[in-house]
């Protein structure tokens, strides 16, 4: 039987959809997997088997080859529904434009982010890091990740319309992300010289809760700028 | 407004319950960008567009919520089926439906044995048809604003089109539409043509 369906229906609807799109688009999912595993691995080749040295520049080495992977699926959080007029649709939807946006993001997120930091932990092997650290890197990664999905989501609709958006989107987009790298390989850093977490951790987790309030709104009203 | 250009001006529309409006013009005259306007898509440079007595931005999201546009492009997910696409863009404009209301739309549009194929592997008619369907789900919305919807259509899926539109407007619905050709229902529609 057909019903209105409530808020909270259209805003899981919203993720469902964009997590089985990606399903079936497995490779875009591999690619980031490849790039990131790819780029980790490169460093110890051009490096050597210093392990002291390895270990020291791990958590930054890491940090950037999973922003770098992060940064190469951001323009589709909108390109293709901008492409086949489906963002047309989900502008005229009945749940408020940033919930919509919030929702892809999460899915983004999910397909992307979730993936890089659950395969961080064999890529850190290869950096001799300790179990623990090991550890750290992954919930750096956790609260990280997303606020790159998030902070990426403004500059995928900024550079919707635009030509050549995916170079763009990197100049727009890696001068903001610099504070997340600079705390998610803090905190690594900072348990490896035997320093606590928590003020890292908190800062990241401050800057996701800020982001996630802030960013649909962001997002949505360059949306909306990009389908005038 | 196109860059520098006037696309229309002093442009007073009332559409009743009940009515078809159909827009016309040459290429480029503005008719997608006056439907674009109408659902709230566009901003115009000048001037508002009401739904009752209230500005439709006033309460957007009520209004989106009477409302189904259908672009000139049919807005499907390659990578899905058919039945995802209906039930997913269903989805989005409010309305939870079942497989087999779903189901029973797509076997109105006569594409029931379409509705398990994935989109890329369809014509550009079936695709128009598969969004078009949307129409034939239980319970529409009033309000229905379409571009272009006879594009890509033969003969027989033309016609019945303009039986559902008719019908449509007889029970108190609104219809907003675009087309270059001339058709059965324009006699009972408003026409209107933009001039380049």
């Amino acid at each position: 039987m057909s019903t209105n369906a409530s808020g909270f229906k259209i805003f899981q609807g919203v993720i469902a959809r964009d997590l089985r799109l990606a399903l079936r688009r497995k490779s875009d999912s591999l690619a980031v997997l490849i790039f990131f595993a790819v780029v980790a691995s490169l460093f110890p080749l051009g490096i050597g088997p210093e392990q002291n040295l390895l270990m020291q520049i791990a958590p930054g080495m890491l940090w950037i080859a999973a922003l770098l992977a992060a940064m190469l699926s951001l323009h589709k959080i909108f390109s293709e529904d901008f492409m086949d007029g489906s963002l047309d649709q989900i502008a005229l939807t009945a749940l408020p434009l940033p919930l919509v946006v919030l929702a892809k993001t999460i899915a983004h997120w999910i397909s992307s982010g979730l993936l890089l930091a659950l395969i961080s932990p064999i890529l850190a092997l290869q950096f001799n890091l300790p179990m623990d650290t090991v550890g750290v890197l992954f919930i750096s990664l956790l609260l990280g990740t997303p606020l790159l999905s998030l902070i990426g989501s403004i500059g995928a609709g900024l550079t919707l319309a635009s030509r050549g958006g995916g170079t763009l989107l990197a100049l727009i987009i890696l001068p903001l992300v610099s504070p997340v790298l600079i705390f998610g390989a803090g905190a690594v850093e900072s348990y490896q010289s035997g320093l606590g977490v928590a003020a890292h951790f908190s800062l990241l987790g401050a800057m996701l809760a800020i982001a996630l309030f802030l960013a649909p709104f962001a997002s949505a009203a360059s949306i909306r700028i990009a389908l005038e | 407004m196109r860059g520098d250009r006037t696309l229309f001006e002093e442009l007073n529309l009332e559409i009743k319950p009940g009515s078809i409006l159909r827009i016309s013009g040459d290429n480029g005259s503005g008719k997608s960008s006056l439907l674009r306007i109408l659902c709230g898509l566009l901003t115009p440079h000048a001037g508002k567009v009401f739904w009752g007595s209230d500005p439709i931005t006033e309460d957007r999201d009520q209004f989106h919520g009477e409302l189904i546009y259908l672009g000139h492009i049919p807005a499907l997910k390659a990578d899905f089926s058919a039945i995802e696409n209906l039930m997913s863009l269903a989805l989005l404009g409010g309305q939870s439906i079942s497989n087999e209301e779903a189901m029973n739309a797509l076997r109105e549009a006569g594409l029931d044995p379409q509705a398990h194929r994935f989109i890329r592997t369809l014509s550009q008619g079936q695709k128009q048809r598969i969004a078009l369907s949307r129409l034939l789900l239980p319970q529409p919305k009033s309000i229905w604003i379409l571009d272009e919807p006879f594009n890509a259509l033969d003969r027989d899926a033309n016609r019945a089109l303009q039986n559902l539109l008719i019908n449509h407007v007889n029970c108190g619905g609104i219809v907003a539409l675009s087309s270059h050709q001339d058709l059965q229902i324009d006699d009972n529609a408003r026409v209107i043509r933009l001039e380049l």
